[in-house]
This record gives structure tokens, sequence and C-alpha cells, in this order.
């Protein structure tokens, strides 16, 4: 973990590795948040809600498997997951924020994915906690690519 | 190996992390549950709800119904054996909650029936055909009519009494009192005032003997 001295053989690998388990921390919070929020709260996920769970799921599971033994290439699985994924929050926040006109709104029936459910501290909602999340991972991948490149 | 002892106590940490909120929201929620069914109790029981069983029966089940809802249809021979197996100790209050698209449509029907008289077995008849008359979770009115033929219903008269104002009117005010309760989900019940801790059909039983437990008997 913790490689004793900078320019170390190893060091960046153990640097990349932290990074990577930091970016599935992010993962499988999100997705126990989510679980959370639809199956204890049983608050119905709308929508787009549901195509971030499909982006965000995976990386749970995917991230460990690049972890034990340590492979850069999941990096690349991760990134094409965490990119929609954030894309799609993105989208979703511009949505409840009023950016985007209702005419482009995906979901018309159901669960209205402009409705805001949940409001902490005033200003977090869940999209908002989706995209922080989507944005953390794809940092912290990133990261964990330009030190493996060196 | 260090690494994997660290993955090992994250994963440990989140799971249990995720368990114990979920037993004390559930725990928080179900107290909510009972004070606000008890801070509500005048939205319990209206006196134009349809009942069954005797008025002075001391466990009165309160239930909110969606005659669209094949989960209201399916509990509700259970409520009628709970009934059966209790005579004349409980009292069933029906309050309409037509989630379903079209359902209160069907609602309005119902209470037309009521006014022929024929309100129970044309609920029944329903119940029974539900998929027929409600395929794709959309409740069609047109197609109950065949259902209720069997019932002994003046269709023509049905038809006329379910624009009845007070139809509306009831339906209204049990939408609103629905919300007032919290009802979100049909079938809910409420047993002398106290909602089910979860849903189910023990829970449901549970309560109902707790209650005739500590109802005198007659």
């Amino acid at each position: 973990m913790n490689a004793a001295q900078a320019g170390a053989p190893g060091h960046d690998e153990s640097t990349a590795w932290t990074l990577i388990f930091g970016a599935w921390l992010v993962a499988a919070a999100s997705t126990l948040g989510a679980l959370f929020f639809g199956e204890v709260m049983q608050l119905p996920p709308c929508t787009l809600c549901w195509y971030q769970r499909i982006f965000m799921f995976p990386l749970t599971l995917i991230l460990p498997l690049g972890l034990f033994p340590l492979d850069r290439k999941v990096l690349r699985y991760g990134f094409a997951l965490a990119v929609p994924g954030g894309l799609v929050a993105v989208f979703h926040l511009l949505l409840v924020a009023g950016l985007i006109p209702e005419s482009i709104k995906p979901c018309t029936q159901g669960v209205p994915c402009s409705e805001t459910v949940i409001v902490w501290f005033g200003f977090l909602t869940i999209p908002l906690l989706s995209a922080v999340a989507f944005g953390t991972i794809i940092a912290l991948l990133v990261a964990a690519h330009l030190r493996s490149c060196k | 190996m260090k690494q994997k002892t660290l993955f090992i106590i994250a994963v440990v940490c989140l799971l249990l992390g995720f368990i114990v909120a979920a037993l004390l929201y559930n725990v928080e929620r179900e107290d909510q549950a009972s004070q606000y069914a008890a801070a509500n109790n005048a939205a319990l029981v209206r006196m134009h709800s349809p009942t069954l069983g005797p008025a002075d029966a001391p466990v009165v089940i309160v239930e909110f119904l969606d005659p669209a809802c094949e989960t209201c249809a399916a509990f509700y021979p259970l409520v009628k054996q709970i009934m059966a197996a209790n005579p004349g100790q409980i009292r069933l209050v029906l309050r309409y909650a037509p989630f379903h698209k079209g359902s209160d449509q069907v609602v309005a029907a119902l209470e037309a029936a009521r006014k022929q008289g024929k309100y129970w077995p044309a609920l029944e008849a329903l119940l029974k055909a539900q998929a027929d008359w409600a395929p794709h979770h959309r409740a069609e009115v047109d197609l109950i009519w065949k259902h209720l033929e069997g019932v002994g219903l003046n269709l023509q008269q049905l038809r006329n009494d379910m624009k009845a104002p007070e139809i509306a009117g009831v339906i209204e005010q049990d939408l609103l009192d629905a919300q007032n309760l919290k009802v979100s989900k049909t079938p809910e019940y409420f047993v002398n005032g106290k909602p089910l801790p979860r849903f189910g059909i023990e829970p449901l039983k549970d309560l109902v003997d707790e209650a005739l437990r500590s109802a005198p008997r007659r």
C-alpha cells in the first residue's frame, strides 16, 4: 500500500491500486445507496435513474477484478461504464434544474425524472449525488491511468 | 496481504452499514406510521364507507382498496377467511384508493351497485374477474358489464347512477384521506386504527389477533 519512498519500484503500481480501490469504494457506496433508496425507502426509480444504475452497478463488480491482481486494463472497462453513466447523470441534473426543455424529457409516464424526491442540506439531491459519484470515479480512474502511463 | 485485507474490511463495513441503516430506517418508519395513523384517526372511517360485519364489533379492519389492484383481489378472500374465523367480532370498512388508471370508474360502478343493494356481490364478482377487465394494469370500465350480469343488477340504472356527483365526492374524499394517512400502496390495512408493521397476510392476522385479545369478548 504505502510504498516507502517515492520513485521506488512498485510505487506507481501501488498508487494506481489505491486509486482504483478508491473508485471502487465510491461505486460500491453508490450502489448500496441506490439500493437503499429503492428497496428500503421504496422510492420508485425514474427512467434516468435506471440508466445510471445500469452503469453504476457493474462498476462495483468489475473494478475489484482489476485489483486482484492489479490489472490496468480494468481502467478501459471502467471508463466504458463511468463516462456514459456520468453523461446520463449530468443530463438528469440539467433536467431537474429546468435547463432542458420539457419536449426532450424522456419520461412522461410513471415517475417523472424532473421530480425531486429528496433534498438534503438544502442542495443535495439524488441526481447530484449520482453526478458527484460518477465524476469522482472518472477522476480517480484518470489519475490511475496517468500513474500507470509513466 | 494488506490490500486484500483492506478490501475485505471495506466490503464488510459497507454491507454492515447498509444493514444497520435499513434496520434503523424501518424501525423509524413503523413508529412514524403508527403516530401518523393515531394523529389522523378521523380520516380513517367516514360515514359513507361500505361496511361488512356488525356495527359494534370490537375489531374494525379499515382496508384501502383499489378494485383493479391484483394484490387486493388476492387478499380479499383471505380477509373474509379471517372474518369467518371470528364470527361477529370483526367489521370490515372499505375505503377506496383507485390508483390504477380507469379504476375510479369501476369504483363508481360499485357505488352505483350499492344503491341497488348489491354492493358486496358486485365487488366479489369484479374481484374474481379482475384479470379480464383490467388487462395490463389498466381498468377498462367497458369490460366490467358482462361480469356484473350474474349479480342481478339493473345495468341501465347503474350506468345512470354512476354519474352522480355524490359518488365522485366519495372517491375524492377517500383519495384525500388516503393521502393524509400516507397510503401509497394498496391494499393497506388498519386494525383498530393501527397500520400493519409490514405488509403481508401474517402481520394482518397477528394484528387482528392482538386486537381480539385486548377487546372484551362478547
